[in-house]
């Protein structure tokens, strides 16, 4: 398990080294000039040509990329050109909502999905069944801002049970989560269901009936635990669309988190930050994937981590 | 009536059908037999005869939908288990009556410990706690002939031979001492080596235990060595019910006889072995008369118009052919089924043995 962690960290470096690079890139292919944006309409060539130099932009690319991967390999993400504060703090002032966010999203798109899949899975073919998988189909295909503003518009502004927008209170949470966790639920539900529909055909679940378990003992024990691997393999990969997703819905929702942050940054081409946070959001999504790998170690011991 | 002889399980005119969109699929069709205390009933007959459902359809576990038990009675011990609740037919399995199955290979949860899986059963019917469950499961694998039980286990199933898992599947199925247990082809799976020990096991454990067996197979060895009474089944129905030494000594039904012929001897010395020819036929579209008529070598014209009863012919011997009524003596058409035809393709085939 140690050795398994060990390798898993090694094997980020070349991920994160290829995440900077593909950022960097984009970034440089962005039309707009962060120093023209800095200085202002009115500024004079020499102003803009003067905060291009301080910036180091008016070196070559590869030398600036360089010099940025120096930096981050000693741990300095280097000082938004906005607002002339350490990235670093930036980004640690911000990641704690959008963690949290992730959190409650993440246990939306598990429950929901979860409870979803087995009743559709256990009743197949019943008018339940049919429904929960219409709605999933739906919550597959629905865009997360266009449900997050249906959600305000109902819930916020017609019933008003819910804050509009911001943050700070399990209040604030609810309609966000809802947000970015349905999509995922849906996508589990359906996995959990083909899943749980090929588990349950197995002999091992007829030697559970043969030996007299009850019907919800299972569904429960027997088969969920079979059921869950490649569920699980989705749930992780949901997380990077949850991660994604952030964007979209702390806008819409004016959440401070970061994915707001890397919105405004891009608007202001505030390279340091874009870059820092995207590796920020990297370095989550590679971890959680390593979660989800050993977390199939402990639902079936015939898989061999190393 | 002595105990002894008591009948445990009597089984009366079984029907189990399964309904599909266009067609009615008669799996099991009326079959008969009873066994009692101790006693090891062999159901024999080729795949598809309807010899898994019949176990099946005992445990109240045939597929629904679209499978159905669409009449008859199980009487086990003197009650219908049709009429129990699926609450009540919940106490009666893995604990009355338990079933083992052909494949030991995915008959186990593959991510729970086979002492976990044992204990189950034992948890379940005998409301013990935690940790007497997990010792009478470790005396269990003992029982089955388990080396080193209390390691063993604590393994999962992946980490377990054919053999031994069949042995665990034992285990479990013995845990709660059930008065019935159905084997359902428990060694067709596994190596001809093992499969000799699997059986003397469960021959051991039948004397110790009392209990009763039915033994499907489809395997004329298996039924040489461990059963007492014998239906042979063919396409979802009795066609002869008899004892062992009859079975071997006298077959009545053609059908019988056919799969006696199709044993190699030790003792003779032939070129070819003689198959019955054709298949059995699909459930859903059975001939009209007898069902095995268009591959019985002594079939007339009767046997291809109507279908005869399981009569009794001399004790408990019961067969299903015309050839053993008084219709026959006056039936004189010729035989219609050209004997022929088995001969038409003929190749030698190599038979590779040994241990896997």
């Amino acid at each position: 398990m140690f050795v398994f962690i060990a390798r898993r960290i090694f094997q980020m470096i070349p991920v994160l080294l290829g995440v900077t690079l593909v950022v960097f890139l984009i970034m440089q292919m962005v039309p707009g000039d962060p120093a023209v944006l800095l200085a202002g309409e009115s500024a004079s060539d020499e102003q803009v040509q003067q905060i291009r130099s301080q910036l180091g932009l008016d070196e070559p690319v590869v030398t600036q990329y360089f010099t940025y991967v120096k930096n981050v390999a000693q741990g300095d993400l280097g000082t938004s050109i906005r607002t002339n504060r350490p990235v670093i703090d930036e980004i640690l002032t911000r990641l704690p909502i959008t963690i949290e966010l992730a959190f409650w999203s993440i246990l939306v798109t598990i429950v929901l999905g979860l409870l979803a899949g087995i009743i559709s899975a256990t009743k197949q073919y019943s008018f339940s069944d049919i429904s929960l998988m219409v709605v999933a189909l739906l919550g597959v295909s629905l865009p997360n801002f266009w449900l997050g503003l249906m959600l305000i518009l109902y819930f916020s502004v017609k019933i008003q049970i819910f804050p509009v927008s911001g943050w700070g209170t399990f209040m604030h949470v609810i309609l966000p989560a809802l947000t970015l966790g349905t999509g995922g639920a849906a996508i589990v539900a359906r996995m959990t269901r083909s899943s749980m529909l090929e588990v349950i055909r197995q002999d091992y679940i007829r030697t559970a009936k043969a030996k007299g378990v009850k019907e919800r003992i299972i569904v429960y024990k027997h088969a969920l635990k079979n059921a869950l691997i490649p569920v699980i393999t989705v749930v992780g990969l949901q997380f990077g669309a949850l991660l994604g997703g952030t964007v979209l819905t702390e806008t819409v929702f004016a959440i401070n988190g970061i994915g707001r942050l890397i919105i405004d940054a891009i608007r202001m081409r505030d390279m340091p930050v874009v870059q820092g946070t995207i590796l920020v959001v990297s370095i989550i999504f590679v971890l959680v994937n390593m979660i989800v790998d050993i977390s199939y170690r402990f639902l079936n011991k015939r898989i061999d981590l190393n | 009536m002595n105990k002894q002889d008591q009948d445990v399980l009597v089984v009366k005119n079984l029907k189990t059908h399964f309904f599909t969109e266009d067609k009615v699929t008669k799996a099991v069709d009326g079959v008969d037999f009873k066994v009692k205390r101790g006693e090891t009933l062999g159901i024999v007959g080729e795949s598809g005869c309807g010899k898994s459902m019949t176990s099946l359809s005992i445990m109240r576990l045939v597929p629904s939908p679209p499978g159905k038990i669409v009449d008859g009675e199980i009487l086990f011990k003197g009650e219908n288990l049709l009429d129990k609740s699926e609450e009540e037919m919940r106490k009666v399995r893995g604990n009355e009556i338990s079933m083992i199955f052909q494949e030991p290979m995915t008959s186990l949860n593959p991510v729970y410990t086979v002492g976990e899986q044992i204990a189950e059963a034992i948890r379940i019917h005998q409301n013990a706690g935690k940790k007497e469950a997990w010792n009478k499961a470790v005396d269990m694998l003992k029982l089955v002939g388990m080396p080193s039980p209390e390691k063993r286990a604590k393994q999962e199933p992946h980490e377990l031979s054919g053999g031994m898992r069949q042995r665990v599947m034992i285990a479990i199925a013995l845990a709660c001492n059930p008065e019935l247990l159905i084997a359902d082809e428990p060694t067709t799976a596994l190596d001809v080596t093992i499969q000799a020990q699997i059986l003397d096991l469960l021959k051991k454990l039948q004397n110790e235990l009392g209990t009763a067996i039915v033994m499907i197979t489809h395997d004329l060895g298996v039924v040489a060595e461990t059963c007492d009474k014998v239906a042979v089944m063919y396409a979802g129905k009795v066609v002869e019910y008899t004892d062992v030494d009859s079975l071997f000594e006298n077959p009545k039904h053609p059908y019988t006889e056919g799969l006696l012929n199709s044993i190699p001897k030790l003792d003779e010395d032939v070129e070819e072995l003689q198959a019955i020819r054709g298949s059995v036929p699909s459930p859903s579209d059975l001939p009209k008369g007898c069902l095995f008529a268009p591959r019985c070598p002594y079939a007339r014209e009767l046997c291809h118009q109507s279908l005869p009863d399981l009569t009794e012919m001399d004790g408990e011997i019961k067969v299903r052919c015309w050839m053993h009524t008084e219709e026959w003596k006056r039936e004189d058409t010729p035989i219609t089924n050209d004997k022929d035809q088995t001969d038409s393709d003929k190749g030698v085939t190599l038979y590779a043995a040994g241990n896997s």
